[in-house]
């Protein structure tokens, strides 16, 4: 399993990467994995305002569904609208192509909170 | 936890396993979506071990079997196979079953996870000079499912599997190991299912993975096979048929043969079937890319009118599709519905089975 050191993480499985004051998510390889064939992606409205642990959206998998958490709060700037075509990339590429929101973070200090990629390395081996 | 005879091959093939009816099984190798599409354009190998087999014999058998079933058992010619159902006295599912008429015996297929419940409930239901014996252990059960599986076939035995027809079984040899081959499935394609000492299936596991190269065939898991099921419209015990739900509520009304012949249930359908029912299972197709899943309730006009048994995304026709039950008379084809999926409704319509049309199954 895939698992990046330069990214931060959440228990729910999904990662975050810090770009100037904004955030990119996605799931996890672990997560995608776990899922498997991804048929389609709800994405949540450009502009709305998150809370930390708010579902997001939804991925439909072929067995299941869960929900995108967000990993901080603020405000969604930009989804991935390639997902509406390709939720597959999810599958494919979690850390690149298949990445789902970008959020302007309110509070930088929240990102403390999120693990390392060690941190969750030890958490997926639990699971 | 049970494993089948072809765990290591499972193992070998990189099977993500998944606990099911007390098994460790597969449900899935490289992706579900992948496998479908192998059996539906060529050729997939499932390992279905873990269904269970009961065997009737004795004086009295054909008697028993035809009274503890709903479908007519004395049509059948040995070697000849019988889809049907046993039912409580209520008309309540007890399982859905592959009845195999064979030299001396019938062989009875039911589901894994019913297996030691039917069990139970034809020993009580005993009659006559009959011997019930549990076979589940004697057999492995293999399925080589997709519209290739009868070239592959040809290749491996000595007789000419075009000769067995559909829901027909004989007696065949691979590799010198004794099978039982039927042409049956639960997937909508060709495809044979084959029966035989739990010591020999790896062999012939390994046998039909080489011949089946040239096809490509890919061993296929329970993901697939439970979508495979669901775009034929074929039901699920458990999911959409239950002890709570009746042959005729669940479009099985093909299975009970009513005249002149008696079973456990029958008189409790008589009933239904003249008071009529209040509900039909029925498919039911999605406008957006949502998936209904097991246990969504379904409405109409804010009234609640029923509840999805299956649902799943269908890789051949690249939409959503579903079962579930509908009170009368929004069974009728055509009806739009509601579903709620987490807190909204989504719009649906009532469409005919099967969902795949196309499938190559010989009838």
């Amino acid at each position: 399993m895939e698992i990046l050191e330069d990214l931060l993480y959440t228990e729910d499985h999904e990662w975050v990467r810090k770009e100037n004051g904004e955030i990119v998510e996605g799931i996890t390889d672990y997560a995608q994995s776990e899922l498997s064939d991804i048929v389609y992606v709800e994405l949540p409205d450009e502009g709305r305002t998150i809370r930390k642990g708010e579902a997001i959206g939804t991925i439909e998998a072929v067995k299941t569904v869960i929900d995108v958490i967000a990993a901080v709060s603020g405000t969604i700037i930009e989804v991935n609208r390639k997902l509406d075509e390709h939720p597959e990339s999810i599958n494919e590429d979690p850390y690149e192509d298949g990445w789902i929101v970008r959020i302007k973070v309110d509070d930088p200090a929240e990102l403390e909170t999120l693990l390392d990629a060690s941190e969750y390395n030890k958490l997926i081996k639990k699971e | 936890m049970k494993k089948t005879p072809l765990y290591k091959k499972h193992i070998e093939c990189n099977g993500k396993m998944v606990e099911f009816a007390d098994f460790i099984m597969p449900i899935q190798y490289s992706s579900i979506i992948k496998e479908i599409k192998a059996v539906r354009n060529s050729i997939g190998l499932f390992d279905v071990s873990h269904m269970g087999e009961i065997e009737v014999s004795g004086a009295d058998a054909l008697d028993f079997v035809n009274w503890i079933t709903t479908n007519d058992v004395s049509s059948l010619k040995t070697w000849q196979i019988q889809y049907t159902t046993m039912l409580y006295p209520d008309g309540g599912i007890v399982d859905d079953l592959l009845v195999y008429r064979l030299p001396e015996r019938f062989l009875l297929v039911v589901n894994a996870s019913n297996h030691n419940k039917d069990v139970e409930w034809i020993r009580e239901n005993k009659k006559g000079d009959i011997d019930i014996r549990d076979r589940a252990d004697d057999y492995f059960q293999i399925a080589l499912q997709g519209p290739e599986a009868e070239k592959i076939i040809k290749r491996i035995i000595k007789g000419d599997p075009a000769k067995i027809k559909f829901y027909w079984a004989t007696e065949e040899e691979i590799e010198g190991n004794k099978v039982i081959l039927s042409r049956t499935g639960y997937t909508g394609e060709d495809g044979f299912e084959i029966y035989g000492n739990p010591s020999s299936g790896p062999e012939i596991w390994d046998i039909l993975m080489e011949e089946g190269e040239k096809e490509d065939i890919i061993p296929c898991g329970l993901g697939s096979r439970d979508i495979l099921r669901l775009e034929m419209g074929y039901c699920l015990y458990g999911n959409d048929i239950t002890k709570d739900t009746t042959p005729l509520e669940a479009g099985l009304a093909w299975l009970l043969k009513m005249e002149n012949n008696e079973f456990i249930g029958k008189e409790s359908l008589v009933k239904q079937k003249k008071e009529g029912i209040t509900r039909r299972l029925v498919g039911i197709q999605i406008k957006d890319r949502t998936i209904p899943r097991h246990g969504y309730l379904i409405y109409k006009d804010g009234n609640r009118i029923g509840e999805i048994t299956s649902g799943s995304h269908s890789p051949i026709l690249n939409h959503p599709i579903a079962m579930g039950y509908v009170d009368k008379p929004y069974n009728k084809k055509g009806t739009i519905i509601e579903i709620e999926v987490r807190d909204r409704l989504i719009e649906a319509e009532v469409v005919s089975l099967p969902f795949w049309k196309n499938g190559t199954l010989k009838r």
